[in-house]
């Protein structure tokens, strides 16, 4: 029941792609509600509840962070809050991906019944996603009691920094969610890609030790994964998170992608925001 | 005031099958047209063609004809749902589409749970919902069960407690596709009288049905589909006789006005 301001269906306008938007953004009654239901069905007569979703990160950042120590001879108090921090922001990124490219089509019965902006639906899935960064955080906050950080005000810098990584979720998922919906082979390949993208960035490797390494090819080949974009959407919120020094390239790489990433979207979303429901 | 405004409206749905909706083949399309210029034609139904419809403030609709005829397809079309892909539909007010019961129901949570859901989902805020819940609870007559996830619900109960919540907002558009059955017959004649006071609240009605009593109680005037065309438009009465004497074996396509093919 969204108040329609007199809908001309010309369907191709920017005026209907923003309202699109704005429109869903002001649901937030229903996306926020449902973005809980999604949390607690997932958890529903387990006694822990969403706290699984904070000790699953904590086995899986310990595990690995201790096995990683060992392999490349760091020290543990380094390796683990590294690969820690590279784990909770990385299932923010690779998930808001990942179930970005199903964002419609999982939501088909509900597209094809009821009126709503296709916005709500993706709104629905980052504040998900935020919420799953916000349980996992606990495990950063015990982590900085065992293992305290050099944290300081420029640590701050994390808010914005998620902010950012949460809009540019935002249209990541969009733009991937209205491509799928069409071309139903791009979910397994972007299931495909994210997997590949996770090693190919420096979560459970350090970027600065191989950076810095005796060995020249391994410093050359590491130099290669500035070329990857989701080494500075890690770097602009792990820095401050472990807090280290404040690097503006990364925030300039990701500023532009943010931009560039928009203007693709929302070109996208005024050609076939009216088309989702025609394909899913 | 609420109103509806449809001018020469087409729906026409592309039907890919495993072949075109596929990005590779899209890609390869391109690059291999010549070999096989057929190959990315993508089939279209036209499920609507040529619509133009008037709707003002206190209108009664009903929609009349057989299945496939566009009936579910033209609620959607003014719902929003469906932009047109031809000419223009434009819709003012806010719209209760009422198509599917069981859809945004989530079986794992409490019946109570679900009365808020439903109704967020049908465009009221958590407020205004939390002002209908006792009502809705008296309306369905479910009691303590209520508290009980819905997966335990019979599917009659699932019904009465979709039309609890269905029934008690207050719409300017409301569009109502058939398929409120699996209730028993005490529970539908108290639902009708909600059903009745629910049309009486909306400022417009379109409604699609089978039942020709149903019809007649809820609405005053009758639209004909066939073929994703308009064939009748009028009094419901004579639409329906006209509908009804329409001939029995398969009926010959109107004359295409306007309409491709």
């Amino acid at each position: 029941m969204a108040r329609t301001p007199a809908t001309r269906h010309r369907s191709r306008s920017w005026g209907l792609a923003f309202d699109d938007l704005a429109r869903g953004w002001r649901q937030q009654e229903l996306w926020g509600h449902l973005g809980w239901q999604d949390i607690k069905q997932r958890y529903r007569r387990s006694v822990l509840g969403p706290l699984w979703i904070t000790i699953s990160m904590a086995v899986t950042a310990i595990a690995l962070g201790v096995l990683y120590a060992g392999l490349f001879g760091n020290r543990l108090e380094e390796q683990l809050p590294y690969i820690l921090i590279g784990f909770i922001v990385w299932a923010f990124i690779g998930s808001s991906i990942t179930e970005g490219a199903m964002v419609f089509i999982a939501n088909e019965r509900l597209i094809k019944h009821l009126p709503a902006p296709i916005s709500v639906h993706v709104f629905r899935l980052i504040w998900r996603q935020t919420l799953f960064f916000g349980h996992n955080l606990l495990v950063y906050a015990v982590m900085l009691v065992v293992f305290p950080q050099p944290l300081s005000l420029a640590s701050l810098a994390a808010v914005p920094a998620f902010a950012l990584l949460m809009v540019n979720g935002f249209w990541a998922a969009l733009l991937v969610g209205i491509v799928s919906t069409r071309f139903r082979d791009l979910p397994p390949v972007t299931v495909s890609v994210v997997q590949l993208m996770f090693f190919m960035t420096p979560i459970v490797w350090i970027y600065e030790d191989l950076l810095n390494s005796t060995n020249e090819t391994i410093a050359t080949r590491a130099r290669l994964a500035e070329l990857n974009p989701f080494l500075h959407y890690l770097e602009i919120i792990r820095r401050p998170m472990l807090g280290e020094s404040f690097e503006l390239r990364h925030w300039v790489v990701v500023l532009v992608i943010t931009v560039l990433g928009w203007a693709l979207t929302l070109v996208v979303l005024r050609n076939y925001r009216a088309r989702v429901s025609y394909w899913v | 005031m609420a109103s509806i405004e449809v001018r020469d409206a087409s729906v026409d749905f592309p039907i890919f099958d495993a072949k075109t909706r596929s990005l590779k083949k899209a890609v390869l399309g391109v690059v291999g047209g010549r070999i096989a210029p057929n190959a990315s034609k993508v089939v279209v139904v036209e499920a609507l063609r040529g619509i133009t419809l008037d709707l003002q403030h206190g209108a009664r609709v009903g929609l009349i004809g057989h299945n496939g005829a566009g009936k579910s397809t033209l609620l959607r079309l003014l719902s929003g749902i469906y932009e047109p892909t031809g000419g223009t539909a434009s819709v003012q007010g806010r719209v209760a589409p009422v198509f599917d019961l069981g859809v945004g129901m989530d079986p794992e949570i409490s019946g109570y749970e679900n009365i808020i859901i439903r109704g967020l989902f049908l465009g009221m805020t958590r407020k205004q919902m939390d002002e209908r819940v006792g009502d809705i609870a008296t309306f369905t007559e479910l009691g303590d069960y209520l508290r009980l996830p819905l997966r335990t619900y019979s599917t009659g109960m699932r019904v009465r407690l979709a039309l609890g919540v269905v029934t008690s907002i207050d719409p300017e558009i409301l569009l109502l596709d058939e398929g409120i059955g699996a209730v028993d017959a005490d529970f539908l004649r108290k639902a009708r009288g909600r059903l009745t006071d629910l049309v009486d609240r909306a400022g417009l009605l379109v409604f699609a049905s089978h039942s020709d009593d149903l019809l007649r109680d809820l609405c005053d005037t009758g639209i004909w589909l066939e073929h994703g065309q308009i064939r009748m438009q009028g009094p419901l009465d004579e639409v329906l006789v006209a509908y009804n004497n329409r001939g029995p074996g398969p009926k010959r396509r109107p004359p295409a006005g306007g309409g491709r093919r």
